[in-house]
């Protein structure tokens, strides 16, 4: 009887690990990377009978191709990370910020706005100061509502802010009937395709330049005000523990506040770099999911802003490489899909490796 | 009543690492009895019904049920031998029904049907003359008809031995009186009942006998009737151990803070602190004693500028300028900006002292980041402040970049009331500071409170430990249910005395 309640170890079970040197951890993020490619090899033989070398070959072609497909890439980079440093300083805050795909429509909209209505009636500086400045304002609402609520009565800001992006997009296609160009098409079609009113200008000889170096100072900045700013330590101190921030007197319903604001400015800056400096058009997709894609980007490189140039790059590299794959070897969109899902659960799921050990049962015990 | 106890439990030891929680105790109950189980704060009590009710499994010993030996490995195993426990902390689902989170989790043989359910629930209730409606929802029902439900789940479940933890801490007087009847009620029924208290009188009109325990020991077992209130405080808290805390006499104590009628409820709006007063001299150490959750918590956070209080007024005496601020209704920045020092070292270190994901320099600057108009952080002072005290106090820690999360209970102490005292307080206080740590570490926190008391500041101890109240401090206020129900002077004060006011509840 008393044998039965004895107890017998596990063949395996798993411990928290201390923390481990950074040299060990990048080795392996990096035995990750190439397990995710060698288990996307054994697919793409298993699946489709082609070469995974050449397939590999096409995802870089796809990004890399050629000089304009470069441009792309990193222009597309440059705006994943400009929504993801948005995103980063209300989630450092455990504000669950999901409403970027509306406060960047909603930064766009206006900068449309600006563009349509007020294009041919003030000089262009003016103009880019009062686009920038409609569509930073414009971020900060949708943002700010939520925050509110949330600072005020403890609402859920998850679900506020994602409705908040059904408003935006509802307004957007809204706004587009009425400026709908030629009408009946029901689009806007790009705006002021001749006269270039608004379009963010073209410097050394790259369109897509400025938008390039206005992200990468963004991103510099958001680093060093999250690391180094008496503003950036109380979101990490109100992120990490309410009650110590009460406790040493910091104004926590304040800080929500401004921190949500600071996260929609940026995203609403983003939707004017996304209209005025790439698509010139808005359409109710303009934000394409890159809201949420964002989320991903900034909880994968743990908050670190540096860290998201890579993370974001990655995300577009994945991106435009199955796009390419799906392309020259006729295969369907899914298997692309697939191999991204491959590549990004190898990725995450390293994690556990990182935070945990797994102890087998030794052999001695047995033998006794 | 039969001669074979119900439950019988023998030499029943656990432990938690190197801590003893439970050193071979033997209790039982007989059918039809009332049994309590009396003792302080981390003596066991909890852990021990824990093992009955198979949340824990004991390290050595036996449980017998009506005299046969038996394992109990989980709750449902207690749960097959008609044992019920009542939590301190309700396990209820709030959005369901009282009969729905009744019925919650029985085993599926009967089909469900919740009309039929609520009528039994409810004619098990008329039987025992528990006051509910079956249909009402839980989070429209009060802190006792929660308990109730609690208590119906258990009897509903068919349970013969029944285990309250502090059944009554969150009760009125009148609902505790109601409760009594109906535990009495269910004794007359043939139930065997184990409540866990600290409230002696509630102890000596209620049960038959009593269990003492003390720091996981088991003390002894008396028959109420046979007993008083003094035998049972003696039992409790026991003679009295030399420490050999240095305390010298208060140097030339002026006026430092001033409570008045302080009274706080909480959004329940159960009262926590009521009509509190009491006055804190500089150079002196002022202790607090009192049952855990007897309002400590709420009487530092009123002073510190974190509760709402619903009446009464605190009053700082300020050396320097001489002036008088009253404080209620202040925020901690504000009480900063008045010119208060006034340092807080809390109960909860890690959740509300420190933040555990950052690092030990980053802790430091938790109080002082504000300071300078700068834009950006000065991490120089804070840097300087972080090696000082893992060198002074001689924090055992890799680094001053290391997380304090993880530091051991101790160095994470000091680190909180290092930090506190660079502050050069006027008024100091500090919760449950040993709260956890090695004799040691403790000696270095007494150290540290008797260097703060010999340079003038007043500070303000809570603690749980009798021994090291009465050679620490120069006064003791004694606090039982949110009122200040004894003073003592801590150079002639005895445990019993203390002891006796602690469980002293009207």
């Amino acid at each position: 009887m008393r044998n039965k309640n004895q107890y017998k170890e596990p063949l395996i079970h798993i411990t928290k690990k201390p923390s481990i040197e950074w040299w060990k951890a990048a080795l392996i993020r990096a035995a990750s990377i190439v397990f995710a490619l060698i288990l996307c090899a054994f697919f793409i033989v298993l699946v489709t009978d082609l070469n995974p070398f050449e397939v590999y070959g096409a995802m870089i072609k796809g990004t890399f191709g050629t000089e304009r497909k470069v441009w792309v890439s990193l222009q597309n980079t440059a705006i994943l990370l400009c929504i993801s440093i948005a995103v980063t300083p209300a989630f450092k805050m455990k504000f669950w910020n999901l409403g970027a795909e509306g406060q960047v429509l909603a930064g766009g909209l206006c900068t449309a706005a600006c563009m349509i209505c007020l294009g041919d009636k003030m000089p262009t500086s003016l103009l880019f100061i009062v686009m920038i400045a409609s569509s930073i304002i414009a971020g900060i609402i949708w943002a700010v509502i939520p925050a509110f609520f949330k600072s005020r009565w403890d609402t859920n800001e998850t679900l506020f802010t994602l409705m908040m992006n059904y408003v935006a997009m509802q307004l957007t296609s809204y706004f587009i009937i009425i400026w709908e160009n030629p009408k009946g098409s029901s689009h806007v079609g790009i705006i002021n395709s001749s006269s270039r009113v608004g379009w963010m200008p073209t410097i050394f000889g790259q369109k897509y330049m400025l938008n390039i170096i206005i992200v990468f100072a963004i991103t510099i900045i958001m680093f060093v005000y999250l690391k180094y700013s008496k503003q950036g330590y109380e979101i990490s101190v109100v992120g990490e523990s309410v009650n110590t921030a009460k406790y040493i007197g910091i104004n926590v319903k304040k800080i929500i506040v401004r921190t949500a604001a600071l996260s929609g400015a940026i995203c609403g800056l983003a939707g004017f770099l996304l209209v005025s400096g790439t698509n010139h058009t808005i359409t109710p997709s303009t934000a394409g999911g890159q809201g949420f894609t964002a989320v991903m980007v900034s909880w994968l490189a743990k908050f670190n802003p540096l860290m998201m140039i890579l993370v974001s790059f990655l995300i577009v590299f994945l991106e435009k490489g199955s796009g390419e794959i799906a392309s020259t070897f006729r295969l369907n969109e899914s298997i692309a899909d697939i191999m991204t899902g491959i590549i990004l659960f190898c990725i995450i799921g390293c994690e556990f490796f990182l935070n945990y050990k797994i102890n087998f049962r030794k052999k001695s015990k047995e033998v006794k | 009543m039969s001669n074979i106890p119900a439950i019988e439990l023998k030499n029943i030891t656990k432990s938690f690492g190197s801590v003893i929680a439970n050193n071979n105790i033997n209790l039982s109950v007989f059918k039809g009895e009332i049994l309590s189980i009396l003792g302080e704060n981390g003596s066991g009590k909890t852990t021990l019904m824990n093992m009955i009710s198979g949340i824990y499994y004991p390290d050595s010993g036996h449980i017998l049920i009506n005299g046969e030996e038996v394992v109990i490995r989980s709750p449902k195993d207690a749960f097959d031998y008609k044992i019920g426990m009542i939590h301190q902390h309700f396990k209820l689902v709030d959005v369901f029904s009282a009969t729905e989170n009744i019925i919650l989790g029985l085993n599926d043989s009967e089909k469900y049907n919740i009309k039929e359910s609520s009528i039994k629930v409810k004619n098990l209730a008329d039987k025992y003359g528990f006051d509910i409606d079956p249909d009402k929802k839980i989070y429209q029902m009060s802190v006792s008809e929660k308990q109730t439900v609690e208590i119906l789940k258990v009897l509903y479940k068919g349970a013969d031995i029944l285990i309250l933890d502090e059944p009554t801490a969150v009760l009125t007087p009148q609902e505790t009186d109601k409760l009594f009847k109906v535990i009495r009620k269910m004794r007359d029924d043939g139930k065997s009942i184990i409540i866990i208290t600290h409230k002696l009188h509630e102890v000596l009109s209620l049960s038959d006998r009593v269990s003492v325990l003390r720091k996981g020991e088991y003390i002894g077992t008396v028959k109420t009737s046979e007993t008083n209130e003094s035998e049972l405080t003696e039992m409790m808290v026991g003679k009295k151990i030399e420490l050999n805390i240095k305390r010298e006499d208060p140097v030339d104590p002026t006026l430092r803070l001033e409570v008045k009628n302080l009274t706080c409820l909480d959004t329940e709006g159960v009262v926590k602190l009521n009509n509190v007063s009491f006055e804190v001299n500089s150079g002196e150490i002022l202790g607090i004693a009192g049952i855990a959750g007897s309002g400590q918590r709420e009487l530092l956070e009123s002073i510190a500028g974190l509760q709402v209080l619903n009446e009464g007024e605190i009053l700082y005496h300020n050396p320097k300028t001489g002036k008088i601020d009253n404080l209620r209704d202040k925020t901690p920045i504000q009480i900063r900006d008045l010119g208060v020092r006034l340092s807080f070292v809390p109960e909860d270190r890690l959740g509300m002292g420190l933040v555990g994901n950052m690092d030990i320099i980053d802790n430091m600057m938790l109080r002082s980041y504000k300071k300078g108009k700068s834009f950006f952080l000065n991490k120089k002072n804070p840097k300087q402040l972080a090696e000082l005290i893992v060198e002074k106090l001689e924090v055992v820690t890799p680094g001053v970049s290391y997380p304090v999360r993880k530091l051991s209970g101790g160095n994470v102490q000091k680190v909180l009331v290092g930090r506190e005292i660079a502050s050069s307080p006027t008024l100091l206080m500090a919760a449950y500071p040993v709260r956890g740590l090695d004799i040691n570490s403790s000696y270095m926190i007494y150290d540290l409170l008797n260097q703060q008391k010999e340079s003038g500041v007043a500070v303000v101890f809570v603690g749980e430990d009798l021994d090291v109240l009465i050679e620490l401090c120069d006064r003791i206020i004694v606090i039982g249910g949110g009122k200040i129900t004894g003073v003592v002077n801590g150079k002639e004060a005895t445990k019993e005395e203390i002891g006796y006011l602690m469980t002293k509840t009207d």
